[in-house]
Parts: C-alpha cells; sequence; structure tokens
C-alpha cells in the first residue's frame, strides 16, 4: 500500500465517524422505540383490585372506543405527579382513561390510592406479576398507551403525563384516530 | 456583581487565548522572534484571568448566589461546605471552566517552565494550546455560560445531585480532567512538531514528562470513579462498561500506549509518525471523553446534560479540533523520517506490540461504546452494549500482552535475544504454575477465568520482580552491591517496574472480585442471621435518624466468622431533603482477603423487617491498592532527573551508548 495512503487513513476514519455523531445528534437518545405500535394490544385479563366489584379489565374490552391505557402503581412517585392530571383529564371526559395496577406488593395498597385521591380510571386490572406490563413492554410507571378503534396501539408515552403533552402530542394524535374511523 | 466580573473575565480570557493562538504561530513562521514571545504574557494573563472567573464562580456557590442560574440548579444553603465547592464542577457549565483552568495552568507552566524549550517550538506549542482553549471559551460563552442570572432569584436552590454529594466524586472530576487537559500538552506538542517538520529526542524528552503526569492523573481519576460506583452505587460492582467510564478508559489505554510509544522516540529515533499520531489520538479520545456523553449524541445514567445546540457546536469543535489535526497528520506526518532501524525482537518491539495492543483495546471499546449510536444512525434501531460484549473482546485482547509484559523489559534495545531472556524468567514461571495450580485446587469450582487472571497476575508481578533482582545483581553480587544498585537505581526503572507490579496487583483484585464475588439478596428480621462467603451476619434491626441535609435508615448487622466477631456494619439508605431521591450508603469492611458489603434496601412489611444485600467481594482491595501503586511508579519516574534536565543534554555512561544514538 501507498505510505501515504497510510497517513490520510485516520483523517477517513475520523470522517466516518463524524457523519454517524451527526446523524445521531438529529435522534432523542431518550426516546425509546415503541415496539408495539401499530400492532394490536397483547391479550390480557386481569382481576378486578380490591374495593372495585367490576370485572377487572381485559384486552377484548378495548376494540370500539379510542382509549388511553395508564400504567401506575402506588409506590412510585412519578405517578403521584401525574394523578391530578389524569383527575382533570376523566373529568373533561375527553378520552376514557384505563387503569393497569402495576406491582403492588400490599393489595389494599393501589385500592387505598386510589381512594384517598380520587380514581380517574373507567376500568382498573390489578398486576401484581407484571403479566400484562411485560406483554406492554413497559419500562418503567407510569407509562400511557394511546389504543385506536380497532385495539391496536398506536403511541406509547413514557413518563407523567402534563397539560403539556396532552395538548400537543397525545390529543392531536386521538382526534387523527377519532376523523379516521369516521370516514 | 462579582458574576458578572467572572463572565468579563471570561471574555477577556478569550481575547488573550486569540491573540496567543495567532501572533506566536505567525511569529514563528517568519521567525519573528518579538512575535514569538509574546506566547508567554499572554498564557500567564490568559490563566490568570480564568482563575479570576473560577474563584468569582466558588464565590457564587459557597455564598449562595441564587441569583446565579448555575448554583440555583445545583446548590442548596444547607449542604456541607465542601459539597458547595465541589457543587461548582458538579455541573455541565462549571465543569467546563475547570477543564480551561486546568488547560490554562498547563498552558502557563510551559511558558514559565519552559525555557529551556527551543523559542518556535514553545511558541507553537503555546499558540496550539489557545486555539484548544479558544474553542472552550467559544463553547462556554455561547451556549453554556456558567455566571447566567435569573430574575427573580428564587429562595433556594435545588441542590447538587445527592449521589454527586460523596467525597469520592468530589474530587473524581478534577482528577479526570487533569489527565484528559493534560493529553492536550502532549497533542499541542504533536501538532507544533508536524508544523516544524520535526521530530527528535529532545522532542519525545518533552513529551513524556507531561504524558506520565496526566496519565498519572487520569490513572487516579478513575480509581476515584470506579471506588465511588462501588461503594455509592451499592450494587457490589466496581466497573459497568457504561459509556462515560469507557469515555474515560479510552483515552487512558492510548495514553498508555503514547508513554511507551515516546520512550520509542526518545531512544532509537523512530516510530517518530505513529508517536504524533497517538498523541493526537489520545487528545482526540479525552475530547470525546469530555464531551460525547455531554451532548446527547450518547445517553448514560450519568450524563449531566443533554441539550441539542450544544451537541451541535461539540461536534464543530470535534471536527474542527480532531479532523483538523489529523489533516494536518495526513499532510506532514510523512515527512517524519526515522533513523532507527527495528527488529521485531527488540525492546521497541516489544513496545510496539504494547501499543498495537493498547491501541486495538481501545478501538474495541470504542466500538461498544459507539455501535448503539451507529446502528441507530443507520436506522437499525436502539441497542445497548453491555459487560458481556466488552468482556469478550476485551479480555482476550489484553492476555497475550500481560504475557509479553513480563518479558519485554529483558530484551535489549536495538536486537533482543529471546531465549536468554525467557531462560531468565524460569522461576517466574514456575512460580506462576504452581499459584496456578493452588488457585485451581482451592478454587477449582469457580470459572476457569478467574484462575487464568489469578496467574496471570502472578506471572506479571514475578517477572517484574526477577527483573528487579537482575538489576541489582542479587544473590549474584554481594547484598552490599545489591543494596547499592537498589538505592542508585534510575527514577524512570522504578517507575517501570512498580507500574508493571502494580498493574500486576490490580489485576489479582479484578480477577478475584470478578469471578468469586458471592452474592445474597434476602428479607431479615432483626435478629435473623446470614451467612455469606463463609462470614455470619447477624441482622441487628434498622433504625431511623437525621443527616445534615437528609435523613436516613440505618442498619446494624454484627459479622462473625467461626463463631469470633470480625465486624459490626452499618449501611445507611439516605432520602436527600431538596430533591427525596434516595441514595445507599454501603458498608464496607476491607481485609486483605476480600470486602465484607452490605446494603439495606427497603422496609418489608410492619415487622421491622428489611430488604438487605450482602456480598462477600474478593480481593477488592489489591485492584485499588495495585492502582495506588501503578500512580505513584507514574509519580516517581517523572522526579527523574532525566526529566528535570534539559532537553538536548545526553544521559552520560554506559547507558548512553546501550541506547545508541
Amino acid at each position: 500500500m501507498n505510505k501515504r495512503l497510510l497517513f490520510v487513513l485516520p483523517l477517513a476514519v475520523f470522517l466516518v465517524l463524524a457523519v454517524y455523531f451527526a446523524i445521531g445528534l438529529t435522534k432523542d437518545p431518550r426516546k425509546l422505540p415503541n415496539m408495539l405500535a401499530g400492532k394490536p394490544v397483547p391479550a390480557f385479563a386481569l382481576q378486578p383490585i380490591k374495593g372495585r366489584d367490576d370485572k377487572g379489565f381485559a384486552s377484548t374490552d378495548l376494540p370500539g372506543r379510542v382509549s388511553l391505557v395508564n400504567i401506575f402503581g402506588s409506590w412510585c412517585v412519578a405517578c403521584q405527579i401525574e394523578h391530578p392530571f389524569l383527575m382533570q383529564l376523566a373529568a373533561s371526559g375527553a378520552v376514557p382513561i384505563h387503569g393497569i395496577d402495576w406491582r403492588e406488593v400490599d393489595p389494599d395498597a393501589g385500592p387505598d390510592w386510589l381512594k384517598k385521591k380520587g380514581d380517574p380510571y373507567e376500568l382498573v386490572g390489578d398486576d401484581p406479576r407484571s403479566k400484562a406490563a411485560i406483554a406492554f413492554g413497559v419500562t418503567g410507571a407510569p407509562e400511557t398507551f394511546v389504543v385506536d378503534r380497532q385495539g391496536v396501539v398506536r403511541y406509547k408515552h413514557v413518563g407523567p403525563l402534563n397539560e403539556e403533552i396532552w395538548r400537543d402530542i397525545v390529543k392531536p394524535i386521538i382526534d387523527k384516530l377519532r376523523a379516521e374511523g369516521a370516514s | 456583581m462579582i458574576a458578572e466580573l467572572g463572565h468579563f473575565t471570561l471574555i477577556l480570557a478569550l481575547f488573550m487565548a486569540v491573540v496567543q493562538s495567532s501572533l506566536p504561530l505567525i511569529g514563528a513562521q517568519r521567525r519573528h522572534a518579538a512575535w514569538m514571545a509574546l506566547a508567554q504574557p499572554t498564557a500567564v494573563l490568559q490563566f490568570l484571568l480564568v482563575a479570576i472567573a473560577f474563584l468569582c464562580l466558588t464565590h457564587a456557590f459557597v455564598t449562595s448566589d441564587f441569583s446565579v442560574v448555575n448554583v440555583v440548579k445545583n446548590s442548596h444553603t444547607a449542604k456541607p461546605l465542601i459539597y458547595k465547592i465541589s457543587g461548582v464542577w458538579g455541573n455541565h457549565e462549571g465543569s467546563l471552566l475547570l477543564w480551561v483552568l486546568i488547560l490554562s495552568i498547563f498552558g502557563a507552566a510551559v511558558a514559565v517552565f519552559g525555557g529551556n524549550l527551543p523559542p518556535s517550538l514553545k511558541a507553537r506549542v503555546l499558540s496550539v494550546q489557545a486555539m484548544i482553549a479558544v474553542g472552550f471559551y467559544l463553547f462556554m460563552l455561547l451556549t453554556s455560560n456558567p455566571f447566567e442570572r435569573i430574575h427573580p432569584p428564587p429562595f433556594n436552590g435545588q441542590g447538587l445531585n445527592p449521589l454527586l454529594q460523596d467525597p469520592g466524586l468530589a474530587f473524581h472530576p478534577p482528577m479526570l480532567y487533569l489527565g484528559y487537559v493534560g493529553f492536550s500538552m502532549a497533542f499541542s506538542f504533536a501538532i507544533a512538531a508536524l508544523i516544524e517538520g520535526r521530530v527528535d529526542a529532545a522532542w519525545a524528552r518533552w513529551v513524556r514528562p507531561w504524558t506520565l503526569a496526566a496519565w498519572c492523573f487520569l490513572t487516579a481519576g478513575i480509581a476515584l470513579g470506579s471506588w465511588w460506583a462501588y461503594y455509592e452505587l451499592g450494587w457490589g460492582g466496581w466497573w459497568f462498561w457504561d459509556p462515560v467510564e469507557n469515555a474515560s478508559f479510552m483515552p487512558w489505554l492510548a495514553g498508555t500506549a503514547l508513554l511507551h510509544s515516546a520512550t520509542v522516540v526518545e531512544k532509537r529515533d523512530t516510530l517518530k509518525g505513529w508517536t504524533v499520531l497517538l498523541a493526537i489520538i489520545t487528545f482526540s479520545l479525552s475530547l470525546l471523553g469530555t464531551f460525547l456523553v455531554r451532548s446527547g449524541v450518547l445517553t448514560s445514567v450519568h450524563a449531566f446534560a443533554t441539550d441539542p445546540a450544544r451537541g451541535v457546536f461539540i461536534l464543530i469543535l470535534l471536527i474542527i479540533v480532531i479532523g483538523g489535526s489529523l489533516a494536518l497528520f495526513a499532510w506532514r506526518g510523512p515527512q517524519l523520517t526515522s533513523t532507527g532501524l527495528f527488529q521485531p525482537i527488540s525492546r521497541e518491539g516489544a513496545l510496539l506490540f504494547n501499543n498495537l495492543v493498547m491501541t486495538t483495546a481501545a478501538a474495541a471499546v470504542l466500538l461498544g461504546t459507539l455501535y448503539p449510536l451507529l446502528l441507530d444512525a443507520v436506522g437499525g434501531g436502539k441497542v445497548s452494549v453491555g459487560p458481556p460484549f466488552f468482556n469478550a473482546v476485551f479480555i482476550p485482547i489484553m492476555v497475550p500482552m500481560i504475557v509479553a509484559m513480563a518479558i519485554g523489559p529483558f530484551l535489549n534495545w536495538k536486537r533482543g535475544d529471546l531465549m536468554p531472556a525467557l531462560s531468565r524468567l524460569r522461576v517466574a514461571f514456575a512460580v506462576t504454575v504452581a499459584a496456578g495450580l493452588a488457585a485451581w485446587s482451592i478454587y477449582g469450582d469457580g470459572p476457569f477465568l478467574g484462575v487464568a487472571a489469578l496467574a496471570l497476575a502472578v506471572w506479571l508481578g514475578t517477572g517484574t520482580l526477577t527483573e528487579l533482582a537482575g538489576r541489582v545483581k542479587l544473590f549474584r553480587a554481594p547484598l552490599d552491591e545489591s543494596l547499592r544498585r537498589f538505592r542508585r537505581m534510575p527514577r524512570s526503572a522504578w517507575g517501570m517496574t512498580l507500574g508493571h507490579l502494580g498493574l500486576a496487583i490490580a489485576i489479582a483484585g479484578m480477577a478475584g472480585a470478578g469471578a468469586w464475588t458471592v452474592e445474597s439478596i434476602q428479607v431479615m428480621k432483626p435478629g435473623d442471621k446470614v451467612t455469606v462467603g463463609g462470614y455470619v451476619y447477624a441482622f441487628e434491626g434498622a433504625k431511623n435518624g437525621k443527616g445534615p441535609n437528609y435523613s436516613l435508615v440505618h442498619g446494624t448487622f454484627q459479622v462473625s466468622r467461626n463463631g469470633e466477631h470480625v465486624a459490626t456494619l452499618r449501611p445507611e439508605k439516605r432520602v436527600y431533603d431538596v430533591s427525596q431521591q434516595p441514595t445507599t450508603e454501603a458498608a464496607i469492611h476491607t481485609t486483605w482477603r476480600g470486602d465484607l458489603y452490605a446494603v439495606i434496601g427497603d422496609p418489608e412489611g410492619t415487622d421491622g423487617a428489611y430488604v438487605t444485600r450482602i456480598y462477600f467481594n474478593p480481593l477488592v482491595v489489591w485492584m485499588w491498592v495495585g492502582t495506588l501503586v501503578m500512580v505513584f511508579g507514574g509519580a516517581l519516574s517523572l522526579t527523574d532527573r532525566r526529566h528535570r534536565v534539559g532537553a538536548p543534554q545526553r544521559r552520560t555512561g554506559a547507558a548512553a551508548v546501550a541506547a545508541g544514538t
């Protein structure tokens, strides 16, 4: 090999790396991929939580309406931050919210929490063994999934929902899904 | 007012650096002595200006001036003074200010103590240093101003991340930065040499002490960080191949290679282009280490800030500095001619082998660190590369080097002979085999890799001691003769011996902690006992308490072995008042056999039971001791006469003859 080429090689390698860095900068590292996007909600059937003597929450409850599925737990600090906004959202009637009460060690903890702070959920399932949470690919609580009329997951939000995220991201998606279904 | 003073001096420092980076360089090209001489006062003034800026920021932190955004975000009145001070560099903006401060200290040191450098080389070196500084000043002033004000000022600050409120971590960043920035000197010398078109023994003799000092600081910095992770994160681990750790490890690997190749340039007048390239690579990796984790290109559990605007600036800066210097290398590098001949079996051959292994290892770590980024860029999705990859790639690369490390010092410069070298290692080989078999019989049920690593450590240790014994003619000359030689051994030789010995000790520690750690997680009620690694831990329960700015739960364990009391361990779990973030404070009792390590977790139920995690980490202390020995060796070598005497002087006597010219 030409000796001169050898001296150019480090520069060439670096420039290739720099191009990758430039592409890497355009991606948000905090955005985790949603493996379920565009796929039907995984099948699950959860028992009701104590104090709510309804039927619990199952994947078959979802088709028919656009809805939110919120993963929460009484142990989760960020969920406490999110909770007032969920109450507000439920009161506004903008979209039905279902809850999955995830990883409660004490079966009373979740129901107590909802009794004390208010219950924004239409349906709630108890998921102490993470059966549904694993199927949903949950990485932490809270997480919220937007499910369309066909029972297909269309969007996932990681972390607490708030006014801003609702207004700028989640609501437009829901409006679009409703328009899709109407046409 | 004081914050504005800091901001203002920072701007002045930028202008000073602009002057320092241009006029002396032009002066050196045109052989204009007065212009070249400008490099010295500007370097010193630049240092004074940054120092004032740094003091201003420190003042803002110490007095809790909450009209400064940076103080609001990273400090709190209820914080102990030491963490108010360490808070200065415990954040993105402040750490950059520390970075430029250290850069200017090194620059001023060259200006003041570099009297025996050729004037043109000195002017060029200082100019290149100032160019780096200009980039950093602009980055700070345009995107990360540490002196930004907030109005109206809040009543109190948000506090420093509690994980960082720790003595180990208070001094970790300054150490690391002294290392990173120290490599900027080698870089500046390399660029200056490329501009001059000349690399010689005098040049290498100037580069080596800077590289060595930087290497010592970096080694100590990495060890501090690893030690902190070990006792503070409470996972019982000490190295996680996290991008941030890799970022400091890559320049260490490249810097270690540079340290060895600079010796070859000095002694044999060869490997010049390679050494210059290594100097560039080492500093480039340091820059990457400073920046990559901050820019949002890579995220890690303990990245400080991710901000796209900063990311773009950083990328441009990296392209200018690294791309520019590599382009200069491509253009001027071929003109660096070597005179020395090269035999594969020789001291320089062994050092080249070290270089190849170290750079391959650095490249492997770089690949593993960047792979998630590369894959994501081509749309391959998000992945993370974890310890299995690094262990599978890194360990096999290092094994042949450790084997060769014991042999290398026995080879002569120019032309070595392998057989006599090997025959002198007979005893070391026998000891290694015996130690390996002994380890195998004791730990035979454990992983084979652990036994092999222990044997390697013994091989390197005994090999190094054999070389030391040969050097002082132990048992071959009268004892007082040996003692005299022992005392008169050059400090640079001691540096090599202690450096290699320290690594051997550290490898033994890594082998023990990596292969035979015993972990036990359980729920314990007061009065419960659990046996881990032959030690019985009796849990006496946990109490609540209060620290200066946190509340705590501390548990008590009485540890005994064969019925004899060994230690009382009191692990803590803290919840900081301001951020409500919990941290664990592991309780560790260190013995030379291993560490007893206990962590208390969450309460379980109502009868005073807690989740507890108990580890027995064998030989961990050897890692820190080994690292200390390495750093001590480096520091000792730094005080060698050879580095203090002027550049063009040659050593006299037999050594110089043996070294050739």
